[in-house]
């Protein structure tokens, strides 16, 4: 049956993550951009809400809640309601231990889930995009080449999010012995970052999300044991891996668009201009409520590539569908944004150039993914 | 719980009412091209199609709540053709306001005939506070005078719903609804439109000349011209839309609807893989990116039609709702429809197929009840906590 409603769980956690996000993301949000760097008091604060920990089963130390793709898109957009950048960084270990937790084998959920269910925030990051123009997630070059009981893996990954301070990596690679081609051809591998081979370089520059570092991480024939390839023998789907990280990425972009517009709103309705509020001016209240009209449409397609993976439904087309859609919308929002702000939109003094940057970088993110 | 999929029931009543438009859409090039016919009420196969009432059955809490679900099956019917929409007269937006604002009397005397709407006046469309055409009380009957315009179904209409101000000066406050049945004395069909598409739903222009009417025709019986606060008057009467704008883009969004799959056929026969999505920059056609998109469009606009109809069924809000998925499905199959036809070319503007017809059909979905920018000016009052007063 066709539904929009939220459970009271789903209710509770969405006005949980709003307010927090409000308070502690919002308010750390634009000296961790000037900064680019993300403050432990945030991660570590993020990490006691329990966003990961709660969906591990308990045989591994977690809480053994069911996970839940639509309460985490719920849930995600509200953190990047209050910044995209810091909601991305705090809940990074997500995008390594999800797919282990849905994919992986016995072996490897007993000996890597733990790791997510301490006190402390503890950083592994999925390392999927590569330093190429046009990039997609089904043009990866970086190669896993068999040979006897393991793996050889050699090339280049960068955006990896907390790239320095990741125990491990989630390293998604061409199989060379696989007869597929494009994305079928793909694995995953589990690789430590301190194994032979593996050099993290120093953080990288980029235009918006500065609030979380990324890291380029090259592989140089680093050897990876077999049964650390994610699923074992059997390997593991990479589409479902894109299906969850594109989700995700949809939801944080409707919770940046929704923190453009209710910042542009009583701007407009304070700002005058020829004797009247600049909101009263049909060429200021339209590109509002267009504003709305995107939101909205672009947070019911990210719900049903949630409820599609929730449902154990092929959600491939619908996470591309709210990926897509959502990048276009949130550059239009965010774009709009400043305009109705003006000279005002484009000094650093408000939120809106740094969510402008966000914008453009968000929607040109594949591969990044985060709960 | 949130969820996209239909239940076994939703999916067998959708079944139906797809199979039922397709039978309709035989007909369809023929009421396009003859813009003087009407369809008549029945198919010619309505023996196979005995209505929704047979695949019905006993709904469940299991099955998608009831203005949602109509929502759906009104973009199932007009996947199949405009065309069944007249066949379906009971549906029309007169019978929505007696349904909405009608006392038990008046429902009874008119319920079943087939109600058009008039509100739009040679002078006067998205602003109906404007309306010109007079009701005035003489014993016990009104006196209606004025002209109408872009009447639907007007012609076919067994009576009508018409706006009249009582007193001017009032303002929206003095705007009434009166129902007058066709052979009323004074009220003349003067003629009917020649339009771009939706041929075969006629559109009328009436006159009425010292039209004369029980005085029980005033619908929801109030005469008071007093501004009332809430859900009376004029603000009742605009309460009518709330569920018939999701309704309107619902319409033409089974219309681009259709025209997605006849081109996503077209371009799988000419060797396009349009389903395979996942691809990225990197790795797709521009054929098959734009195609997609316009897909994607659909979806989105379709969702947003599905959310105002569930907040109905919840009892919830919904004018805002209502007008975004108005102004988002206005928008979105006007693009959807040129989109499609710039794709396939030629072949996509010929009149061999439908497709050219959906993109003229379409085009009305985004004018009436209520422009694009009408809906805009709604949201915009909404999110701004704005009235007329400051933002008009």
């Amino acid at each position: 049956m066709i539904s929009f409603g939220l459970t009271e769980e789903q209710e509770l956690v969405r006005d949980a993550m709003r307010e927090f996000g409000a308070q502690v993301l919002r308010a750390a949000a634009r000296d961790a951009d000037e900064t680019e760097s993300v403050p432990d008091a945030v991660l570590d604060q993020t990490w006691e809400l329990g966003l990961l920990s709660t969906q591990l089963p308990e045989s591994v130390g977690g809480q053994g809640e069911a996970r839940s793709p639509v309460t985490n898109v719920i849930a995600l957009e509200a953190l990047a309601y209050g910044d995209p950048a810091l909601a991305i960084a705090a809940t990074q270990p997500a995008s390594f231990a999800f797919p282990i937790l849905d994919q992986g084998t016995e072996d490897q959920k007993k000996r890597y889930l733990p790791l997510f269910c301490g006190d402390k925030f503890h950083a592994a990051a999925l390392a999927f995009v590569e330093p190429t123009p046009v990039f997609d997630v089904a043009t990866v070059k970086t190669s896993a080449e068999p040979k006897g009981d393991t793996f050889l893996l050699s090339g280049t990954k960068n955006f990896v999010p907390l790239g320095d301070r990741s125990s491990h990596f989630l390293v998604i690679a061409r199989n060379t012995a696989s007869a597929d081609e494009g994305a079928a051809a793909l694995d995953a591998f589990i690789v430590a970052s301190d194994a032979k081979g593996v050099v993290v370089s120093a953080q990288e520059k980029n235009l918006g999300m500065r609030a979380l570092p990324t890291h380029t991480v090259s592989l140089e024939n680093v050897e990876v044991a077999a049964a650390d390839r994610l699923g074992g023998e059997e390997g593991c789907d990479v589409s479902q891996i894109v299906a969850n990280a594109r989700t995700g990425l949809a939801a944080t972009m409707v919770g940046l668009s929704h923190a453009v517009m209710d910042y542009a709103v009583p701007y407009a309705k304070e700002r005058k201009a020829f004797g009247e509020f600049i909101a009263q001016k049909q060429a200021i209240a339209f590109m509002l409520s267009d504003m709305a009209v995107e939101i909205d449409a672009t947070r019911w397609l990210t719900w049903k590539a949630a409820s599609q993976l929730e449902q154990g439904l092929d959600p491939v087309k619908a996470a591309h569908q709210a990926r897509a859609y959502a990048a276009e919308q949130t550059m239009k929002i965010a774009d709009n944004g400043l305009q109705v702000l003006g000279g005002h939109g484009y000094i650093r003094e408000h939120p809106v150039e740094l969510w402008y940057r966000q914008a453009r970088t968000l929607s040109v993110l594949e591969g990044v993914a985060s709960l | 719980m949130i969820d996209f999929t239909l239940s076994e029931n939703d999916q067998k009543l959708l079944a139906y009412v797809r199979s039922e438009a397709l039978v309709a859409r035989k007909y369809a090039r023929e009421y396009d091209e003859n813009e003087h016919e009407f369809p008549p009420d029945e198919l010619p196969e309505k023996d196979e199609y005995p209505g929704l009432g047979s695949v019905m059955g006993g709904r469940t809490e299991e099955d998608t709540t009831m203005a949602t679900l109509s929502m759906l099956t009104s973009m199932g019917t007009f996947w199949g053709d405009y065309s069944v929409r007249i066949r379906q007269g009971r549906g029309a937006l007169g019978n929505a306001a007696l349904g909405a604002a009608g006392t038990d009397e008046q429902k009874m005397k008119f319920g079943n005939m087939v109600l058009a709407m008039a509100i739009t006046e040679p002078g006067c469309g998205s602003d109906p506070s404007q309306v010109q055409t007079t009701a005035v009380l003489d014993g016990d009957e009104w006196v209606i005078n004025g002209e109408k315009i872009f009447v639907t179904t007007g012609c076919r209409a067994d009576g009508v719903v018409v706006w009249a101000t009582l007193d001017r000066s009032a303002g929206r406050a003095g705007i009434k609804s009166f129902l007058i049945e066709k052979g009323a004395p004074g009220f003349v069909v003067a003629h009917k439109e020649k339009k771009l598409g939706i041929r075969a739903d006629d559109t009328a222009a009436y006159v009425f000349t010292d039209c004369r009417i029980p005085r029980g025709n005033l619908l929801g019986g109030n005469e008071s011209v007093e501004p009332k606060k809430g859900s009376g008057g004029f603000k009742g009467v605009m309460k009518t839309f709330n569920m018939t704008r999701p309704g309107v883009a619902a319409m033409g969004l089974g219309m681009s609807r259709a025209a997605i799959d006849f081109t996503r056929d077209l371009l799988r026969e000419a060797g396009h893989d349009v389903d395979t999505y996942g691809g990225g920059v990197g790795s797709q056609t521009a054929v098959v990116e734009r195609f997609q998109r316009l897909e994607t469009m659909q979806e989105a606009a379709e969702l947003t039609v599905l959310r105002a109809a569930w907040l109905s069924d919840k009892g919830q809000p919904n004018n805002r709702e209502a007008s975004i998925s108005k102004a988002k499905g206005g928008a979105s199959v006007r693009l959807i429809t040129q989109g499609c036809i710039d794709l396939l070319g030629p072949i996509g503007a010929s009149r061999e197929h439908l497709l050219e017809k959906w993109f003229r059909d379409v085009r009305i979905t985004d004018i009436y009840e209520g422009t694009q920018q009408i809906q805009h000016l709604i949201i915009a009052r909404d999110i701004l906590g704005y009235g007329r007063a400051e933002l008009s």
